[in-house]
C-alpha cells in the first residue's frame, strides 16, 4: 500500500466518523468539535487530490470561521437540545427509507453520467504544467478578472458599511477606556493633600 | 494569464470609475474621522465628486474594450453614464437641505449613494454576464441600505427589507437565466453569445434562459409584472432616498436592459420583442389605471415611473437603432423631469412635516407660487404635452414603433397617455383650485436652483438642448449597431 493511499484512507475514515459523531453526539459543544475535525479531515482529503488551494481555504474559511461561529451560536443561546432529539429514535425508520431512495437515485444519476471527451479541452484558462494552483489562481484573479475582483470587493464594503450603519448604535450611558484622557491626567486635578489632625481621623 | 492592461494609461476608459472609487473611500475616511456635526460635509464632497466624474465622462472621451472584455466604454455607454452621473449628483443635492429629518444626514448615506453610482456606472459598462451581475449586485445592496437608512421609521425598514428580499429573488432569477444562456451558448461575455447564438441558432434552453434574464431586469426597471415592488418602497423609504431611486437606477437599468437585447441578444430578436411589447404595453396600461386611485403622491410618483418604464420599451420593442435613440432620449428626459418633481416635492414643508397626500397640496399656488409653477409644468410634461420636453421623449419612442410597424402598441400607448392624463392633472387642479389648508414654509436656496434649472430645461427643450441631446443620442445608439 502506497503512502497517498494510505492517507487516504486515514482521511476518509475519521472524516465519515466524525461526522457520524456530529449526528450523533449529545452534547452540541462536542458535536461542533466533531464539525472541525471532520472539516481538518475533508481539508486533508483536498491536498491528496492537489488541490492545496481549496484544502487550505476550507480550514481558514470553514475552521476559522464558520465553525467558531457555530460554537459561538451554540453556547450563547440556550437551546435545549435534549429535547429537540427526543423524537430521534421515533423519525429514524423513515429517515432510513428517505436515505435509501436518494442514494439509489443518486447511484442511478452517476451511473448514467457522461463527461463529454471535448469538455476538458474546453476549459476557458487551462493550466499549464508545473504551476500550483494556488498561484493559478491568483494569477488569474488579480490580471484577467481583476475588474470582477475589485467589483467583489466594493460589494464587500457595502455589506460592511450597511451591517454598521444599520445596527450600530452609541449609548450614551457607557464607561469606555480613553487612553489618551488617562495620560493627560495632572495629579493636581485628581489629587488632594490634606492634613489629618492625629487621633481625629477624616 | 494574460492581461490587456499593460500600463496605466491603458486603463484611460476606465478613469471615471477608478476615480469614483478612490474619492469614495477616501470620502469614507474623512467621514469616519471628521466631528458627527459636521458629516453633511461629507455629502457636498460627494456631490462635488460627482460633478468631477461626470466633466471627465464628458470632456475626456476614451472609448475600448477593457479588462478582457467584461468591460465597454463606448458612446452609449458614456451617454448613459452622464445621465446617471448628473441624476444621482443631483438627487444627493436635494436631500442636503432636509437630511437632520431624513435620516440622510449620516455620511454613510453619501457614501453608499456613491457606491451605488459606482455599481450603475459598471452596470452600463457592463460587456459580460458576470461584469452586469456583480456591478448590480453593487448597486442593490446599496439601495436596501439606504432604503432603510431611516432606521427609527418603522415604514422606512419595513421598505428596506421588502425591496431586500424582492430584489435577492429578481438577482436570483437574473443569474439563474444567465447560467442557462452561459450554458447552452458556452460564453458569458456578450460580443461572443452573439457570434454563438449566430453559429447555433436558437434552442430552447437558450430562450429559457432569455426570458429569467429579461424577467431579472424587469424587476430592475420596475415593469410589469414585476413592478410590485415599486410603489411600496417609493412611499415607505424617506422622500429624498426616493429621489434617488427614481432617477439614476432606472437609467442603469434601461441600458443593461438595451445592451442586453441589442448586443447579446440580436440574433433572436423575434423572440426577445415579444416579451418587450408584452412588458411595455402591460407597464402602460396597469400604471394609467392604478395611479388613478392614489391619495399618496410618492405612490403616484410610483405608479407614473411605472409607466414611463412601459413608455421607453416602447422604443426599445421597435429593436432599432431609432429605437435606442428614443430609449436614450427618454431616459435623458425622464431623469430632468424626475428631479424637478422631487424638488416640487420637498420644497412644500407644512408646519406638520412634508407633503405626503395629494390633498395637502390643495391652494398650495397661493402660498407657493413659483413652486406651483414648476410642479405644474412638470405635470404637463409628464403627461406628453407639446411643446414641453415629455411630448417630444414620447415623440420619439412612438416615432421609433411606428417605423418597425407596431401600430398596435403605438395606439395602446397614446390612450394609456391619455387616461394618465387624468391623475397628472388632478394634482394641478388641487394646487391652483382648491382652498389652501395648510402654510407652506420657506423653500431652500439648493430646491430653487434645482426647480429653475429643470423648469428651464423642460420648458425652452426644443429650443436649446433638444437639438444638441438628439444628435448625441443619434451617435450614442449608433455604436451598439
Amino acid at each position: 500500500m502506497t503512502l497517498p493511499l494510505f492517507f487516504f484512507y486515514v482521511f476518509s475514515a475519521v472524516a465519515i466518523a466524525s461526522a457520524a459523531m456530529v449526528v450523533a453526539s449529545r452534547n452540541p459543544v462536542h458535536a461542533v468539535m466533531f464539525l472541525i475535525l471532520a472539516f481538518f479531515n475533508a481539508a486533508g482529503l483536498f491536498m491528496l487530490a492537489g488541490a492545496e488551494f481549496l484544502a487550505l481555504i476550507l480550514i481558514v474559511v470553514y475552521v476559522g470561521a464558520v465553525a467558531v461561529l457555530f460554537l459561538f451560536v451554540v453556547m450563547m443561546l440556550d437551546v435545549d437540545f435534549a429535547s429537540l432529539r427526543s423524537g430521534m429514535l421515533q423519525y429514524a425508520p423513515i429517515g432510513v427509507v428517505v436515505g435509501i431512495v436518494l442514494l439509489l437515485e443518486l447511484l442511478l444519476v452517476a451511473g448514467s453520467f457522461v463527461v463529454s471527451p471535448e469538455a476538458a479541452g474546453s476549459s476557458a484558462l487551462p493550466i499549464s504544467e508545473g504551476m500550483d494552483n494556488t498561484r493559478a489562481l491568483g494569477t488569474v484573479l488579480y490580471t484577467r478578472y481583476v475588474f470582477l475582483f475589485q467589483g467583489a470587493g466594493a460589494v464587500l464594503l457595502v455589506a460592511m458599511i450597511g451591517a454598521i450603519v444599520l445596527t450600530l448604535r452609541h449609548k450614551p450611558n457607557v464607561k469606555r477606556q480613553d487612553a489618551i484622557k488617562q495620560v493627560a491626567r495632572r495629579p493636581s486635578e485628581t489629587m488632594q493633600v490634606v492634613k489629618v489632625k492625629s487621633g481625629q481621623g477624616l | 494569464m494574460n492581461s490587456d492592461v499593460v500600463d496605466f494609461a491603458s486603463l484611460a476608459p476606465a478613469y471615471p470609475e477608478m476615480l469614483l472609487a478612490v474619492g469614495t473611500v477616501v470620502l469614507l475616511l474623512i467621514g469616519v474621522f471628521i466631528n458627527k456635526e459636521r458629516s453633511l460635509l461629507v455629502s457636498y464632497a460627494a456631490v462635488l465628486l460627482l460633478a468631477v466624474v461626470g466633466a471627465l465622462i464628458l470632456f475626456v472621451p476614451a472609448e475600448g474594450v477593457l479588462f478582457n472584455g467584461v468591460y465597454i466604454a463606448d458612446s452609449f455607454a458614456r451617454f448613459m453614464k452622464v445621465l446617471v452621473v448628473a441624476g444621482a449628483a443631483l438627487t444627493l443635492l436635494l436631500a442636503i437641505p432636509s437630511a437632520e429629518e431624513n435620516g440622510t444626514h449620516k455620511f454613510e448615506y453619501s457614501i453608499l449613494a456613491l457606491l451605488a453610482t459606482l455599481g450603475m456606472m459598471a452596470l452600463v459598462s457592463a460587456n459580460d454576464m458576470m461584469s452586469l451581475y456583480v456591478s448590480l449586485e453593487l448597486q442593490s445592496l446599496a439601495f436596501y441600505v439606504m432604503a432603510a437608512i431611516k432606521r427609527e421609521d418603522p415604514k422606512a425598514t419595513e421598505a428596506g427589507l421588502k425591496y431586500f428580499v424582492l430584489g435577492a429573488l429578481s438577482s436570483g432569477m437574473l443569474i439563474y437565466g444567465a447560467s442557462l444562456v452561459y450554458g447552452f451558448t458556452g460564453h458569458t461575455n456578450l460580443q461572443e453569445i452573439v457570434v454563438a447564438i449566430a453559429s447555433e441558432g436558437r434552442s430552447i434552453g437558450l430562450i429559457f434562459g432569455v426570458v429569467f434574464v429579461l424577467a431579472g431586469v424587469a424587476f430592475k426597471v420596475s415593469a410589469v409584472p414585476f413592478h410590485m415592488w415599486t410603489p411600496d418602497v417609493y412611499e415607505g423609504a424617506p422622500t429624498p432616498v426616493t429621489a434617488f431611486f427614481a432617477a439614476a437606477p432606472k437609467v442603469a437599468a434601461m441600458s443593461m436592459f438595451v445592451r442586453l437585447v441589442m448586443d447579446a441578444f440580436q440574433g433572436i430578436t423575434s423572440d426577445w420583442q415579444q416579451i418587450v411589447i408584452f412588458l411595455s404595453i402591460a407597464s402602460m396600461v396597469l400604471a394609467a389605471f392604478a395611479a388613478i386611485g392614489q391619495r399618496s403622491i410618492k405612490r403616484l410618483i410610483a405608479y407614473s415611473s411605472i409607466g414611463h418604464v412601459g413608455f421607453a420599451l416602447v422604443g426599445l420593442s421597435a429593436g432599432t437603432q431609432v429605437g435606442v435613440e428614443g430609449v436614450a432620449i427618454y431616459m435623458a428626459i425622464y431623469v430632468a423631469m424626475t428631479v424637478g418633481l422631487f424638488a416640487c416635492l420637498l420644497s412644500f414643508r407644512t408646519e406638520g412635516g412634508y407633503v405626503e397626500t395629494i390633498d395637502e397640496l390643495a391652494g398650495a399656488a397661493q402660498g407657493r407660487p413659483f413652486v406651483a409653477a414648476i410642479m405644474a409644468v412638470l405635470m404637463f410634461s409628464l403627461i406628453g404635452m407639446p411643446p414641453l420636453a415629455g411630448f417630444f421623449a414620447k415623440w420619439h419612442a412612438f416615432l421609433a414603433a411606428i417605423d418597425a410597424q407596431l401600430y398596435l402598441l403605438a395606439v395602446i400607448g397614446v390612450l394609456a397617455s391619455a387616461v394618465s392624463a387624468f391623475y397628472y392633472l388632478r394634482v394641478v387642479k388641487v394646487m391652483y383650485f382648491d382652498e389652501p389648508v395648510h402654510r407652506f414654509q420657506a423653500v431652500p436656496a439648493e430646491l430653487t436652483i434645482i426647480m429653475a434649472v429643470t423648469g428651464f430645461f423642460i420648458v425652452t427643450y426644443f429650443f436649446t438642448v433638444g437639438g444638441p441631446l438628439a444628435s448625441l443620442a443619434h451617435t450614442a445608439a449608433g455604436s451598439l449597431f
